[in-house]
């Protein structure tokens, strides 16, 4: 197996099964029980807590690592989950070295802060594994709300639709509920699937019909959805991907990030999965790394994340920046593709150096050519087939307060509404505000 | 470097670390391997009168108090005076005695309160060669119950009693050992020194529950589902020795006699501190029993390195050194004036100052903008719970305010001159006094 490594081009199996196995392992494992004690005692339990107000849903932290502290690790997955439903998701995949644990106190005394990251998960783990759902579902309203998306916003305003007492029509285009969560985060946050284990969990409430395989615009319509129901929440994300504009673009292994990282997501066996022997992932962010890591792990030879800004300018955190390189990822900054070039398939794809300048990128007129029989696009995602009548401002959903679109009984959030940053996290904050206003709306 | 060897009632030991009478010091092996270890000697655990040993329970014997990383604070004991026979203990006391002539060798001892009983003992202890006796008049648990150990040293004159015994049929120095479970610790002191004592040592252990299990609602530790008050020792307990031993220390009846420190010391600065307030040496158990017998390494290291910053030669030259500073509170000085002071460097912003100054205190904490924690000294008595409760040393600190300048809170002018609540035109014993 070990020399299908070096063979050129688009190839499976470059690694033996176990390896593959190592390098996609849980990349912020459970703690064991003394960890997790050991990590809890840190927590000063600080007053009006900065790392609180550092996260977009305002989980209760030093609560519910006091709840940790003293043997009620379910307690504290009670505090989590009734700001957050997807708490156990977002213990793994949060940027908390940019949110809750930048904040910490400890960060400022030692540089070294309290692993809220994986006490979360400890204490979520801790309910998640009992039988049957913490909640239940609200008194009936009579009333029916449609959500599009089953991703991290819709299902967290479905959740809590369903906790007030709504009947939910939750709407999803793919085979599988879960979003961003399912087909669009590195495996290894969220090994063993738990994407689908967490929906299944946050279902147990009931109240919530899945359907999926249905896509607003091609399967159903916004104006169907207001017709048949009382009120419409929009979370479908961002359908769209960017292109290069370059010439080449169209050479065969050249593709979206994202189907790459849910072609690995759904596959059953990473050893089937082919990748390039030198990678080049475009873009910045944390879709950028997933790709990039991801392919190294696979047994790319070389993988390089080339960036047209600046380091400091780059989106994916210094964790992530840290991984990638720890992982074997070259990342390259001030680099834009001027064009892909090879007969037929990818095989070099040519860079030009820039520089930052009154705000605006320039080419400093140098330009590098590197081998790449595998390009990722990853410079960012849009919003496509937007229903008519949608306010749009940059390309997005345009909301007022707790995610109101210009339209009457229609609310967004999550990645395909204005404002906010694309964060698991978010999208849950603007999912649950969404349905506590629509709730005040239909109970008005 | 500073000479850490002490004589305390003129038995000489290399340094004034013993090991207190407990489990560490039940038998030869683990006397001989703390001698190895470094420690100036010990008193060997405490031995009972001649015939079928005590038994101990064959459960749970301790109990323990946690901080945070599960450091442990308190621990509790149910255990008993030695359960081997006293022919073997008397043996091996004579030879590591033997063996180590330099450390001190102490035995504790507990027998009826009859005099018979302490007169069988005292000659076979003498035999040994051991450098003293204790008198355990403290242990709380089980013995109590038969009438010794703190049932003893509840009763000032039975303490003086056995004491003039012990005086009487022992020519070495006699110990004894004192229990806290009293209202007043001067009283037994005093009993003591009347019936002759060479000195006393103290604190016994501290009757207490650890914990209860609340599933089988039994006290831990629990001896099939049912619990028994054990000895409370440990770094919790060292605030309530260190102010018996002061009261002791400052007593006009008992001032001068010799003290041996026993509570929670587990440190050198700890025992710099008992030192201080009047002991000639110190007596360890927990912090061996926690950490094993290298502990005492730091603690001699520590205490040398002290005594040289400080300019002591010796142990002898600051022992009591703090005692005349211990007062009543009617004595001190109510013209001192200070406010808390935040190092906003230092700060980390946790807020935790302000939290216990604003719900439990004086409301003189302000949050400013950023989460600068400010000090409003308009409202600031002093207190001290912010320096207390924050987790960094020495970012909050209390700031004397100088003489001549005026206290925002109350609007007076901070005097020079020493004034006391003797003096206090509040106090109606003082207006009495001035008409």
């Amino acid at each position: 197996m070990a020399d299908r490594q070096l063979e050129n081009g688009i190839v499976p199996g470059r690694l033996p099964e176990d390896t593959l196995a190592a390098n996609f392992a849980d990349l912020h494992p459970a703690f064991a029980p003394h960890e997790a004690a050991v990590a809890a005692d840190r927590c000063y339990f600080c007053y009006d807590a900065p790392c609180v107000t550092a996260c977009p849903t305002a989980i209760d932290i030093p609560l519910f690592i006091r709840q940790i502290q003293v043997g009620q690790p379910e307690a504290a997955a009670r505090t989590i989950f009734d700001q957050n439903i997807l708490g156990g998701m977002c213990a793994r995949v949060c940027p908390t070295e940019q949110l809750c644990e930048q904040a910490c106190v400890r960060e400022a005394a030692e540089g070294k802060p309290v692993e809220i990251g994986r006490l979360q998960r400890h204490a979520t783990d801790a309910q998640m594994r009992k039988s049957g759902h913490p909640y239940q579902r609200g008194a009936r309203t009579g009333k029916s709300v449609a959500v599009v998306g089953a991703g991290p916003a819709g299902l967290a305003c479905a959740h809590r639709l369903a906790m007030l007492g709504h009947d939910v029509a939750l709407f999803d285009a793919r085979e599988k509920p879960g979003g961003l969560n399912e087909y669009g985060i590195a495996a290894y946050k969220t090994p063993e699937g738990f994407a689908q284990a967490e929906v299944e969990w946050l279902l147990g409430i009931g109240g919530i019909a899945l359907h999926h395989g249905k896509m607003l615009g091609r399967d159903v319509t916004l104006r169907e959805l207001q017709d048949d129901h009382d009120a419409v929440f929009l979370g479908m994300g961002l359908g769209g991907v960017n292109a290069l504009r370059a010439p080449g673009e169209d050479k065969t292994g050249v593709r979206d990030a994202v189907d790459f990282i849910a072609d690995l997501r759904q596959a059953s066996d990473l050893a089937a999965l082919p990748v390039g022997r030198n990678v080049v992932v475009i873009g910045g962010g944390m879709t950028a790394i997933d790709a990039a890591v991801q392919s190294k792990l696979l047994g790319a030879e070389t993988v390089t994340v080339a960036y047209r800004r600046s380091r400091a300018e780059m989106s994916a955190s210094g964790f992530e920046q840290d991984l990638a390189a720890a992982r074997g990822v070259r990342l390259m900054f001030n680099v834009q593709p001027v064009a892909v070039h090879g007969n037929g398939a990818a095989a070099e794809i040519e860079l030009a150096y820039t520089t930052s300048r009154d705000g605006g990128l320039q080419p400093t007129g140098e330009t590098v050519r590197i081998a790449a029989d595998q390009v990722f696009k990853a410079i960012g995602q849009t919003l496509v087939a937007a229903p008519d009548g949608l306010t749009l401002t940059g390309g997005k959903i345009a909301v007022t307060g707790p995610g109101r679109t210009g339209l009457a009984g229609v609310w967004a959030g999550g990645d395909c509404a204005a404002g906010g940053d694309d964060l698991t996290v978010t999208a849950v904050a603007e999912g649950r505000d969404a349905a506590l206003d629509i709730h005040a709306s239909l109970t008005r | 470097m500073a000479d850490l060897s002490t004589t305390f009632l003129g038995i000489s030991s290399p340094n004034p670390f013993w090991l207190a009478s407990a489990p560490p010091t039940d038998k030869e092996y683990n006397v001989r391997r703390a001698f190895e270890a470094g420690w100036g000697g010990v008193v060997w655990k405490t031995l009972g009168a001649e015939g079928p040993p005590v038994v101990n329970v064959n459960g749970p014997r301790y109990g323990a108090i946690y901080g945070a990383d599960r450091r442990l604070l308190g621990l509790n004991n149910i255990e008993l005076i030695t359960d081997r026979p006293l022919e073997v203990n008397l043996e091996e006391i004579a030879r590591v005695k033997a063996d180590y002539p330099d450390r001190a060798m102490i035995v504790s001892i507990m027998v009826p309160c009859e005099e018979q009983a302490w007169k069988d003992i005292l000659p076979r202890v003498e035999e040994t060669n051991a450098d003293g006796i204790e008198l355990n008049f403290g242990c709380p648990h089980g013995m109590s119950e038969r009438g010794m150990g703190a049932a003893v040293g509840q009763v000032p004159e039975y303490i003086e009693m056995v004491t003039r015994w012990c005086k009487q049929y022992y020519k070495r120095p006699v110990i004894v050992k004192l229990t806290p479970n009293i209202t007043d610790v001067r009283y037994p002191a005093r009993a003591a020194r009347n019936g002759g004592a060479d000195a006393v040592s103290l604190i016994n252990t501290i009757s207490s529950i650890t914990s209860v299990n609340l599933d089988t609602m039994s006290p831990e530790p629990s001896i099939d589902g049912k619990g028994s008050h054990g000895g409370y020792c440990g770094p919790a307990v060292k605030p309530i020795a260190m102010n018996m031993v002061a009261e002791i220390a400052r007593d006009p009846e008992t001032r001068g006699m010799p003290i041996s420190g026993i509570g929670g010391i587990t440190t050198w600065r700890d025992a710099a501190e008992y030192i201080s307030l009047g002991c000639g040496n110190v007596q360890v158990c927990t912090a061996a029993m926690t950490y094993g017998f290298r502990v005492v390494e730091e603690m001699k290291a520590g205490l040398s390195r002290w005594m040289d910053e400080k300019g002591h030669a010796s142990v002898q030259d600051f022992i009591g050194q703090a005692v005349p500073n211990v007062t009543d509170w009617q004595y001190l000085n109510l013209n001192y004036v200070a406010k808390a002071r935040i190092d906003q460097d230092a700060c980390i912003k946790c807020g935790r100052c302000f939290a216990a100054c604003e719900d439990t205190s004086h409301q003189a904490i302000a949050i400013k903008p950023g989460r600068v924690f400010e000090v409003i000294d308009e409202e600031c008595v002093a207190c001290n719970l912010c320096v207390d409760v924050c987790p960094v040393q020495d970012c909050i600190t209390m700031e004397q305010m100088a003489p001549g300048t005026v206290d925002p809170r109350t609007g007076r002018v901070v005097e020079a001159e020493y004034a006391n609540w003797t003096t206090h035109p509040n106090n109606p014993a003082a207006a009495k006094a001035a008409e």
